[in-house]
């Protein structure tokens, strides 16, 4: 049976590697971080039916425990190259793995919010991004710039998605969901808090997803307005001034908040961008390039170099793992 | 005032820090089903008034959720209560309930109590009907 190494250990690189051990492949999971699923236990709970994000991230853990599949954990794998038919990673200390296969699980990185200097992350205390209010969420803690309950927090949608200005066209595909998602959870921990949030389009396209965007107006009173923030200000009281137009009024609006949630797309990540380069298989915007999206989605241009996840594109957790067992399957039938 | 030919402009802006809630709160007490517009647009398209004249029924309510009455009473008369918005309408707004709602909150009149006109006229005839009856 051939060996393979898979890099990145988020739910993508994980999933495929259970399915590849248990199928009797001898499996090297290489991973940046300490730990594996760091995407996935910084989260409080998962849309649409609020599952833990810890038990999931439990879950996948488990997977991880079979003898055939190595860890290797604080590895970055920062070069790859061809060795015969199969391939040679070298990691940031400059030790060499050999494998014939190898599967591309380098996953996303969230879009930095420094980079729309006029929304004011960084500047003004009361702009988060949409991970920050993940993490206050996950600790019970959701708390203005001075440390009070909020008595309105305003969440801005396709912050880094859909915008010439950033470099991405793209839809994240996500943070739709997420801001809905977030607004319940707000109202579930401080139900007099107002909740609003600014979008251009409400993008629902999942199951469930645009019954939970329903349950938000009716159960939860979640306010929704048209219009893209242009600008976001600081005032005297630590709190932030938001200018928008209110476009099914056809009106500009100005509002105080006390937070202002920033929901960050997803962008490559920097592995995702070095390997898919290297390797010669760059697609849009940094991500990898599959050879086909509807019958070859797990291939890429090079023989025996597979893909699977968010490396290639956004995608939610539930994608993810349907595509590492589709790339598990594709590796199985072509090994 | 105006000997420079010149006035001071109005500010356009909506100022959400300003806008009181409770008329809002009265309307989406009364329907509940407006909690559901997801603002398509769908009410306004199918309007028999709106086709002649510059009546945007959902121009409306978009006004009065975001707190901006100014003229909605007068502009409110032109609805007739044909009730096609409520036919299309993809998410089951009750939108002749909202109109009329809306009309009477606007009006100031103490939602709890009122009752249509019509039903007004009706108790009075009750009454002659019943004044009539004691005299047989």
């Amino acid at each position: 049976m051939k060996s393979i190494s898979i890099i990145g250990a988020g739910p993508a690189g994980i999933e495929a590697a259970a399915i590849l051990a248990a199928h009797g492949m001898s499996v090297s999971i290489f991973e940046k971080s300490e730990s594996p699923l760091s995407n996935i236990t910084d989260k409080a709970f998962l849309f649409p039916n609020f599952a833990d994000a810890n038990d999931l991230a439990h879950k996948l853990a488990e997977k991880l425990k079979s003898p055939s599949i190595t860890q290797h954990l604080s590895t970055e794998i920062v070069s790859l190259s061809r060795n015969g038919k199969g391939w040679t990673l070298k990691d940031n200390k400059g030790q060499s793995y050999s494998s014939d296969l190898l599967l591309l699980a380098t996953g996303y990185t969230p879009f930095d919010a420094h980079r729309k200097e006029e929304l004011g992350y960084d500047i003004y205390k009361g702009v988060v991004t949409s991970l920050d209010m993940e993490r206050m969420i996950r600790d019970k803690a959701i708390l203005n710039s001075i440390g009070e309950k909020p008595r309105r927090v305003v969440f801005l949608q396709c912050v880094g998605s859909r915008d010439e200005k950033s470099g991405n066209h793209y839809c994240s595909k996500l943070c739709c969901v997420t801001a809905v998602k977030q607004a319940i959870e707000l109202k579930k921990q401080l139900p007099d808090t107002e909740a609003y949030i600014f979008y251009m389009d409400l993008r629902m396209w999942g199951q469930h997803f645009e019954e939970l965007y329903r349950e938000s107006q009716q159960d939860y009173g979640v306010r929704f307005v048209r219009g893209r923030i242009s600008e976001a200000s600081g005032t005297f009281d630590g709190r932030v001034q938001i200018k928008a137009e209110d476009t099914l009024m056809g009106l500009p609006l100005k509002m105080t908040t006390d937070l202002l949630v920033l929901m960050v797309g997803m962008e490559a990540s920097v592995g995702t961008r070095c390997l898919a380069k290297e390797a010669g298989i760059c697609g849009e915007y940094g991500f990898a390039q599959s050879i086909d999206p509807h019958m070859d989605d797990n291939l890429s241009a090079q023989e025996g170099l597979f893909l699977c996840g968010t490396c290639k594109r956004p995608m939610t957790i539930a994608d993810t793992i349907a595509d590492a067992r589709s790339a598990a399957t594709t590796i199985l039938s072509l090994a | 005032m105006n000997k420079f030919g010149f006035s001071i402009s109005q500010g356009r802006q909506i100022n959400y820090d300003e806008i009181k809630s409770d008329k809002l709160d009265k309307l989406l007490e009364l329907v509940p089903s407006y909690k559901w517009c997801i603002g398509c647009g769908g009410c306004t398209a199918s309007c028999s008034a709106g086709g002649f004249t510059d009546f945007n029924i959902r121009r409306i309510h978009t006004a009065f959720q975001r707190g901006q009455y100014d003229g909605l009473e007068e502009k409110l008369k032109s609805c007739m209560l044909c009730g096609k918005c409520l036919l299309v309408c993809p998410r089951g707004v009750n939108l002749r309930s909202l109109i009329i709602n809306m009309r009477r909150i606007l009006a100031g009149v103490d939602v709890v109590t009122w009752r249509p006109p019509r039903e007004d006229r009706i108790d009075k005839q009750l009454a002659k009907q019943n004044e009539k009856n004691k005299r047989i």
